[in-house]
């Protein structure tokens, strides 16, 4: 076999592995927008504070110990101990859950019944408050996040794909990366998951209900606050799994906030209001940049990865308004 | 004809005692008394219409009862106890359903699904039963099922139990509003103006559906309507609100002979 033909074909499974990174995140944004209308420019954000608490919590950081210094006068910064992996995601989780009912309580209770765009405008705030909180509790510092997660290319799809090359010398099998196949499991379950989750339960039901009409939902006795707390809850946790994927990948750090515009794109494409778009938005993404960039991007000097998601969005803006997997948009006259 | 421990209707219906009593309630939306000093009951196992020119406070005496508008004076009782202030979530989950005027369903849900969110107050098990999907969780989502499918079938909608309701036209969406709201199974069924905007074959049907949910669920019915005429034919007893005060209280004959009824349908100069 050729060898750019060979290269092409691990080009394309690694931008599905990373489109899969980016239906992670995308995933959290259709979740709250689906059942509150509000689109969360701080879902981002929210994955950086899970990332950062997770972290804290694993290597028994004191929060707020700047603060706690600079006024105590004190050189505090760990306690010393260190939790084991899982028992922090469950703290972490606990965290998350916390904050829903936060963002709830003193944000969006209060903004009940305002225009899509107050609603907005709140979520920005949102993540700007988050960011600079998740600094003040855990410092500013790059860490490293090490829950037990395979890294480092797969030995054994090297091995047995070395065969595909027929012969041709420069091949050595395919490189994937072990921390992107668990991750692509991994989304794969959440989405199982959550889609059961709407779809068969009783919360799930509710949720449906109060995202399509908020006077209806009362009617059938559904407590909204509940509901939206129960929808951050959820939102979190999706931002925990993706904080926990890409903190891996690349360490946490604050420039994790900005993979929340690469969300954007994806949502475009797959529609706002559908999980399955949100995964095929991801893949299409992921896949098309990584491609581009191995075929246009010698031609035009590279770095086109920056720009070819805002493009391929913009085009679909143009021609399919709604995504690929929104709700046809009908408007009665 | 009608007294504390109830009566017997025209057509040998035994109606029960008093379910719900409103005392003097009054709502105002800043200077404006939407309702003023009404005070009247629905006994257990009756169709109580409330009725009155556009304007009068119908809705929203309908929305006090449903918890969606709180009164500045007066008060609520239901089932023999007075009722603390409460959200309507809490209204619904007491037992009260209802309908809206502008019909508000889940337009993205199909029509099955529509109806099984009247049971979300059925479903008790957990969220991790949920989760696991099992016992107690698959026991009731099937017993759900089934009450719910009683009333599709009762409310004769099988044929569109799939079909997302955003494109059933208006007639039909109305019905299955009622189904949602029956599927609750409630003690009280409230019914805003449940017949606006129908043209007669379809203002019959639904004539027809609620005496037949009166009669086979005995359920108690609250309903809002200005078309005189169906109202007459449909309710034991009928209050007549005009100006947000109440103008008569009765069986369909006395209301209609009523001087004030007669004069507000009619319009008299009100000075």
């Amino acid at each position: 076999m050729p060898t750019q033909l060979l290269f092409g074909t691990e080009v394309l499974l690694n931008g599905l592995m990373a489109g899969v990174l980016y239906a992670l995140v995308a995933l959290g944004f259709v979740l709250i927008y689906k059942a509150s209308g509000i689109f969360n420019y701080a879902q981002g954000v929210m994955a950086l504070f899970a990332a950062l608490t997770l972290v804290g919590f694993m290597d028994g950081q004191v929060p707020f110990s700047h603060l706690i210094n600079a006024v105590l006068g004190t050189d505090i910064h760990h306690f010393g101990w260190h939790i084991n992996g899982f028992v922090s995601i469950i703290l972490t989780m606990g965290m998350m859950i916390v904050l829903a009912y936060c963002v709830q309580r003193f944000v969006f209770r209060h903004l009940i019944g305002q225009e899509p765009i107050i609603l907005f405008m709140a979520t920005i705030g949102l993540a700007y408050f988050m960011e600079g909180f998740g600094d003040l509790m855990w410092g500013s510092d790059i860490k490293k996040l090490d829950v037990g997660l395979p890294q480092g290319g797969s030995f054994w799809i090297e091995e047995n794909t070395q065969w595909l090359g027929f012969g041709n010398e420069n091949f050595f099998g395919f490189f994937i990366d072990k921390l992107d196949i668990v991750a692509t499991v991994i989304a794969a379950i959440l989405v199982i998951v959550l889609v059961l989750f709407s779809q068969y339960t009783k919360q799930g039901r509710a949720m449906r209900a109060v995202a399509d009409d908020h006077q209806a939902a009362l009617s059938v006795g559904v407590s909204l606050n509940f509901i939206w707390v129960m929808v951050w809850s959820v939102a979190g946790f999706v931002a925990l799994v993706a904080g926990i994927m890409w903190g891996a990948k690349s360490g946490v750090q604050f420039s994790l906030s900005l993979i929340a515009l690469k969300a954007l794109p994806v949502l475009m494409l797959g529609g706002f209001t559908s999980i399955p778009g949100a995964i095929v938005g991801g893949l299409i993404i992921g896949v098309g940049e990584k491609l581009f960039e191995f075929t246009v991007g010698p031609l035009v000097g590279g770095a086109t990865e920056n720009w070819f998601a805002y493009v391929l969005a913009l085009l679909f803006l143009v021609f399919r308004p709604q995504g690929l997997f929104g709700e046809k948009i009908i408007e009665r006259v | 004809m009608s007294n504390e421990e109830g009566y017997v209707t025209a057509d040998g219906r035994k109606i029960g005692g008093t379910l719900m009593e409103m005392k003097n309630i009054t709502l105002r939306f800043g200077g404006v008394k939407a309702i003023t000093d009404i005070s009247f009951d629905i006994k257990e196992g009756e169709i109580r219409a409330i009725i009155g020119p556009n304007g009068a406070g119908k809705s929203s005496m309908l929305n006090v009862i449903s918890g969606f508008y709180v009164p500045q004076e007066g008060e609520v009782w239901f089932k023999g106890a007075k009722r603390p202030q409460m959200r309507p979530y809490q209204v619904a989950q007491q037992g009260i359903a209802r309908t809206f005027q502008n019909i508000a369903l889940f337009e993205g849900m199909s029509v099955l699904d529509n109806v099984m969110t009247g049971r979300l107050n059925y479903m008790k098990s957990n969220i991790l039963h949920q989760a696991m999907w099992k016992g107690k969780a698959e026991k009731e989502e099937v017993e759900n099922r089934e009450a719910v499918e009683k009333i599709i079938d009762f409310l004769e909608i099988q044929s569109i139990r799939k079909t997302p309701v955003a494109r059933l036209p208006y007639g039909l969406k109305k019905r299955v509003e009622l189904a949602r709201a029956l599927a609750a199974e409630p003690m009280l069924l409230l019914l805003d103006e449940p017949m606006a905007g129908m043209n007669v074959e379809e203002k019959e049907d639904m004539s027809r559906f609620i005496l037949d949910v009166n009669d086979e669920f005995g359920t108690t019915i609250a309903l809002i309507e200005h078309d005189m005429g169906v109202v007459m034919d449909l309710s034991d007893r009928v209050v007549v609100m005009d100006y947000g005060k109440k103008i008569g209280d009765g069986t369909p004959d006395e209301v209609r002979s009523n001087q004030d009824v007669i004069d507000a349908y009619l319009g008299v100069s009100h000075d």
